[in-house]
């Protein structure tokens, strides 16, 4: 059996009396590619936001890496590092250079030698396309240029594992496919663990090892990507399925 | 009549001294505004944080010296104060720290106000990449705030500057009260000397505030243009 990186256990999470997330339970092998499906509002930005502490959940826990997570500020600052976040607006910090930008996480939270960062900075860029570009500023970029940056800038700590937001939900159509492929790319060539939401049929399917399907807070199924695409275990995925129209 | 006025400005050590009394208007805003901007931004960022009792002190203290007028700041500190806690300061330093605290109020509010209106997501991908509150604050969110910031701070600068007229309430021999014993001293033998000597002051007050605040509104434009762009 597959070694599991992250367990997730009887998770509830309330925006003050709204109910965001009913107990919610799954599992995420290592090297497994997980798709989170789900309408518009059923709390798959909600779910991946409190595996990093970006959300506090009100019960329920969190194991990464065979240890139960504390949920306090400080613990979450360490499994951040492990546990890289890409969201869907492209969020690179416009006073600093790309470099810079990729070089913040390793060099000042975990204290590597710069001038290796630089050079596995460097070497990141290149795999993305963009390695003339270390010294621009965000704001001389395209979307699909920044989000690229995004994604390199969470690689750059060595992550164990990917969180996917949306990627690709404000890029131009054109900036699209050049993203998916760098995750494609994580996915085959690098055996990433990640979690990603989408709503990009094609790509869900094709790089999915397992859908986890969501509906209004609760997870309705969990079943490989090859059966829930040709034939899911609910009425309301087939119906989410045919609405997408792919 | 055999003295025009505009020669009471070259008689003697005149322009030295009106220079000498402008060094010393200089300096005073120089230094309060330095420690203001300092101790602003420290004010600033902790009127950021969660606690509720830090933030209402620190409200108090900028309502304070903003509701209060800077001549009745400049009066407290200079008159009251003194006999009443017995501290005792001379009057430039004692202009600077009142200056540097009403810098430090007012700066605190553009500190935060340009804190809070860092986007939201900004602080999600500082803290996604491990950043603790520190590091979030130092290399992401105060470096953005500044360059929101600059214009607001820089207006900030010629209000101090304009500010500094009041200095003559306290006996400083700032460049105002030197003019006004120039114009007295002469006052027989250069009648319009009076107007040659404010002249020359709000030349003073001109050359170094109106730059300032064209720089801001300069600033101001390519930011927006920025933002739009
Ligand atoms: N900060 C918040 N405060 C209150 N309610 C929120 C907040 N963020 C999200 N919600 C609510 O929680 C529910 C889940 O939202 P979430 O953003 O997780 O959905 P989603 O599946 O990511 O949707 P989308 O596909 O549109 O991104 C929604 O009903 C939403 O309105
Ligand atoms: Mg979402």
């Amino acid at each position: 059996m597959a070694e599991q990186i992250l367990q997730v256990e009887h998770l509830e999470k309330y925006y003050q009396k709204k109910h965001v997330l009913h107990d919610i339970n799954f599992h995420v092998d290592k090297g497994e590619v997980v798709t989170l499906l789900g309408p518009s509002g059923s709390g798959k930005s909600t779910l991946i936001r409190c595996l990093n502490g970006l959300e506090a959940y009100q019960q329920g826990t969190i194991t990464f890496e065979g240890k139960k997570i504390e949920p306090t500020e400080k613990n979450w600052q360490q499994i951040r590092q492990k546990i890289g976040m890409v969201f869907q607006s492209y969020d690179l910090f416009p006073n600093l250079t790309v470099m810079d930008n990729i070089l913040l996480g390793p060099t000042k939270v975990q204290k590597q030698d710069k001038f290796a960062a630089k050079k596995e900075g460097l070497d990141l860029l290149a795999r993305v396309g963009l390695e003339d570009y270390a010294n621009a500023y965000p704001r001389q970029l395209s979307g699909g240029q920044k989000q690229r940056v995004a994604i390199v800038r969470a690689l750059a700590l060595h992550p164990d594992f990917m969180l996917f937001d949306e990627v690709t939900a404000s890029l131009d159509p054109e900036m699209v496919r050049g993203i998916l492929n760098i995750i494609q790319d994580l996915a085959d060539v690098d055996h990433m663990t990640m979690i990603v939401v989408t709503h990009e049929m094609n790509f869900a399917q094709q790089i999915a090892d397992r859908v986890i399907f969501l509906e209004d807070g609760h997870i309705l199924e969990q079943t490989p990507s090859k059966q829930f695409f040709s034939a899911p275990q609910t009425k309301r995925a087939q119906e989410f399925l045919d609405s997408m129209d792919f | 009549m055999d003295h025009s006025g505009i020669s009471v400005l070259f008689e003697g050590t005149n322009f030295q001294r009106l220079l000498g009394g402008l060094w010393v208007t200089v300096r005073i805003a120089a230094v309060a505004l330095i420690i203001g901007l300092i101790l602003g931004v420290i004010l600033g960022v902790l009127r950021t944080f969660k606690n509720r009792p830090l933030r209402i002190i620190l409200r108090l203290y900028l309502e304070f010296f903003r509701v209060v007028p800077t001549v009745v700041l400049l009066f407290l500190f200079y008159y009251i104060l003194p006999r009443e806690m017995n501290f005792n300061l001379p009057g430039d330093q004692l202009a600077t720290l009142v200056f540097a605290l009403w810098v430090a109020a007012e700066m605190s509010d553009i500190v935060r106000g340009a804190l809070i209106s860092v986007p939201q997501h900004q602080k999600e991908s500082g803290k996604a990449i491990g950043l603790n509150r520190y590091q979030l604050y130092r290399y992401v969110l105060i470096p953005q705030a500044i360059s929101l910031e600059i214009p607001a701070t820089i207006n900030l600068a010629t209000r101090v500057i304009k500010t500094t007229s009041l200095l003559l309430l306290i006996s400083v021999m700032d460049v105002i009260n030197i003019g006004q014993q120039i114009i007295e001293a002469n006052n027989h033998t250069h009648p319009t000397g009076v107007f040659w000597v404010y002249g020359l002051i709000f030349l003073f007050y001109f050359l170094i505030d109106y730059p300032l605040s064209w720089w801001a509104k300069r600033l101001e434009k390519k930011r927006l243009e920025r933002a739009n762009g």
